[in-house]
């Protein structure tokens, strides 16, 4: 599928616009270069790369130690399942058991983590149609509502709220503090709760289906050829998620459904979200009801930075993020720090998808189309 | 009391314009707080006790702002565009009266006045959009023009259902027509006239939200494509009167609905001009709070099916009302109910 160029053009009847890499919707630094006639686009130049700090580059400087923090940076609104990937590939290339106690931990901490991005996926996205003075605002105020209990969860944990250098190879650095699963569970029935909410003020409300319903439409082979991932993958039929696909980290131990729709349109992604919102809570509630005992980690805490070595190897290892495929590409000499590194961003693949279904729809529909497809910046540029 | 009858007016005119000022500048403190209980917020609190002197720090702030003209602009029409969309805005009120004979001038031809003048402000508006010399302002001037277009026709013709009812263009005469009950208890407001008056009222408030760019019809604002729409360039002082202007003509658009459809000042004790006047301010910012909420409950729908919603359905059904009200009242006897 060809992507048409239209920068450059002269014509009368055409205007260029320039939407970011400041603008209230460009959800971080995103450019799109908008070719329109009237309000229709026809032409889309996506420019990315604002963000760009060198992180593969990075990655090589710092030891097996200090990057899980840093790795949280990728992906800064899903910042557990970035160190997953780093430590999960780390582990791999190593040879790094884990204990059964720390893999259930790291699941809570991603599906957690699922239901704080999707909470701000959902209030952000929002407003992008209904404008920060607009309608959406009282959705973002409210999701953003629950995603704060999420962090204050992660707080108590970690001591971070964003960022959290919460695994380490080998295990997770922090274990569950006396009283915080009781919190946990508190909170969670409270966002479920609140998650009928949302659906009775979203679900039916006309002005929201005719925003949603038919637009954006990212078809099944589309979809498979751009390589997509995560609620845009399944919101076009195809039934693939890496916790039922490729378990990691014992995801074989929990019940939980993989919520597919087949129109490919925004709706169809927002309700699987909304879905794998559910499904989050549950894995989330079956970690709390069984956690196993034993240590937190196979390796012993961290006294010096260098000291975790990885014998010479390479290896892939991905997990699934909050927006699909989060993947990390390790090359080890041997040293305490990665010869190479390489990470596969979800939303650079997702956002790639953009300039194939943007061609042909309204100004107003960018935005709720980028919104859908949820980007982070941080994790395109990396 | 006798004054000129030139003096009178003026001095009248003064007084409404300076209520109307103020009413704007609380309104939308009024609409913050209402906005923030909806969304479990606090909103405006630390100006004064309980926010309640926000407004007077936002119009301070407005005017010490320094004012920014865009170096390709075009001046003339970047400067005048405020001032040209703010005077129809304040105008509406020329017409309204607030009580029996209170208010600037009680014209024979009042609803027809207001409806023509409050239509103008586009030509503000798309002088600003075309004279910022910016291409979002461009396409908000764009799809101002063509909403404006669109609604004003259901907004007309659902205004004047009640006008046809009671037979009078003049607005003392419309709320005059609505008084008295019907079975001792229901009084007699064109929203309760059956059938006609609840159509008519629900056609007036969507065509209302459209004439007034509000949620889910403020396209031309659109900041989360637009960033602000025609206003983008405008700062300073110049903002806050693009701002005055649209916030006044929703007032006074509410205050038409208030008068149209839910009997005006009339209510217990509205033989004394003042209480008559609160009555009114109830109703209207009755109104005004339906628009808000719907406003903090809506996403914004896209400029084609804007469109569509006028032309396919508004337009056509308030025709057929105005026409059947038309014939209702020609049958029953002609002049008014």
């Amino acid at each position: 599928m060809p992507q048409t160029l239209e920068i450059g053009y002269g014509g009368s009847e055409r205007l260029t616009m320039n939407m970011g890499p400041q603008h209230p919707s460009a959800h971080g630094v995103f450019r799109a270069i908008l070719t329109l006639e009237g309000e229709t686009v026809v032409g889309v130049d996506a420019v990315i790369g604002y963000l760009h700090r060198c992180h593969e580059k990075l990655g090589e400087t710092l030891t097996y130690v200090q990057y899980p923090s840093i790795a949280s940076k990728t992906d800064y609104v899903a910042a557990m399942t970035a160190e997953l990937a780093y430590v999960s590939a780390v582990e791999l290339v190593g040879k790094i058991e884990v204990p059964k106690r720390a893999q259930w931990l790291r699941v809570l901490a991603a599906e957690l983590q699922r239901v704080a991005s999707h909470c701000l996926w959902l209030g952000t996205w929002c407003m992008d149609m209904g404008g920060a003075l607009g309608g959406g605002a009282t959705v973002f105020l409210y999701a953003i509502r629950e995603r704060e209990d999420i962090l204050d969860l992660f707080e108590a944990l970690t001591g971070a709220r964003l960022l959290y250098g919460f695994h380490q190879p080998g295990g997770t650095r922090y274990d569950l503090p006396a009283g915080w699963a009781e919190q946990c569970r508190k909170t969670l029935d409270r966002v479920e709760r609140r998650l009928d909410e949302y659906e009775a003020m979203l679900d039916d409300n006309a002005f929201f289906l005719v925003r949603t319903q038919g637009v954006g439409i990212i078809s099944r082979e589309l979809a498979q050829e751009i390589g997509v991932s995560g609620p845009l993958l399944r919101g076009s039929g195809v039934n693939h998620d890496l916790r039922k696909a490729a378990p990691y980290s014992s995801y074989e131990d929990f019940q939980f459904r993989v919520p597919v729709e087949t129109a490919g349109d925004c709706f169809a992604r927002y309700r699987v979200r909304m879905v794998e919102f559910r499904e989050s809570i549950t894995i989330a509630r079956q970690v709390l009801d069984g956690l196993p005992e034993g240590p937190i980690s196979s390796r012993p805490g961290v006294k010096s930075v260098g000291q975790v070595r990885v014998p010479k190897g390479e290896g892939y290892a991905r997990v699934e993020g909050a927006r699909g495929e989060v993947g990390c590409y390790l090359v080890a000499d041997g040293g305490p720090k990665p010869y190479r590194l390489k990470w596969r961003g979800a939303s650079f693949s997702n956002l790639s998808v953009l300039p194939h279904i943007l061609p042909g729809v309204k100004v107003a529909d960018v935005v709720a189309i980028m919104g859908s497809v949820d980007p982070v910046f941080g994790e395109v540029d990396r | 009391m006798t004054l000129p009858p030139l003096a009178y007016h003026a001095l009248v005119g003064f007084v409404v314009l300076n209520v109307v000022i103020g009413m704007v500048t609380y309104v939308t403190l009024l609409e913050r707080k209402f906005a923030a209980r909806m969304q479990s917020r606090i909103g405006p609190y630390y100006v004064g006790p309980h926010g309640l002197l926000q407004p007077i720090a936002d119009a301070i702030k407005l005017m010490l702002k320094e004012d920014v003209v865009p170096t390709t602009a075009d001046r003339w029409v970047y400067n005048l565009a405020p001032i040209v969309f703010l005077v129809p805005c304040v105008l509406i009120f020329a017409t309204l009266p607030f009580a029996p004979g209170l208010g600037v001038a009680d014209l024979n031809i009042g609803v027809l006045f207001f409806l023509a003048v409050s239509s103008l402000e586009i030509v503000g508006l798309f002088m600003g959009g075309w004279g910022s010399n910016n291409k979002y302002a461009l396409l908000s001037a764009m799809r101002a023009v063509n909403q404006i277009i669109s609604y004003d026709l259901p907004f007309v013709f659902a205004a004047f259902v009640p006008v046809v009812l009671a037979g009078s263009l003049q607005m003392s005469a419309i709320v005059a027509a609505q008084q008295g009950v019907w079975l001792g208890f229901v009084p007699k407001w064109f929203v309760v006239y059956p059938v006609i008056g609840q159509l008519a009222f629900v056609a007036f408030l969507v065509a209302t939200l459209a004439a007034e760019n509000r949620v889910p019809f403020d396209i031309l604002e659109a900041e989360s494509e637009l960033v602000a729409g025609f206003r983008v360039e405008y700062s300073g002082m110049k903002f806050a009167l693009i701002q005055l202007g649209e916030y006044a003509h929703m007032i006074g658009t509410s205050f038409l609905a208030a008068l149209l459809f839910l009997g005006g000042w009339l209510g217990p004790g509205s033989e004394h001009a003042l209480v008559g006047a609160l009555w009114f301010l109830l109703k209207a910012m009755l109104v005004f709070l339906v628009v808000t909420w719907v406003r903090w409950s809506f996403v914004r729908i896209r400029v084609d099916q804007i469109l569509a919603i006028s032309w396919k359905l508004l337009l056509p059904a308030s025709i057929v009302l105005l026409l059947a009200t038309a014939f209702w009242v020609a049958a029953r006897g002609g002049d008014g109910v």
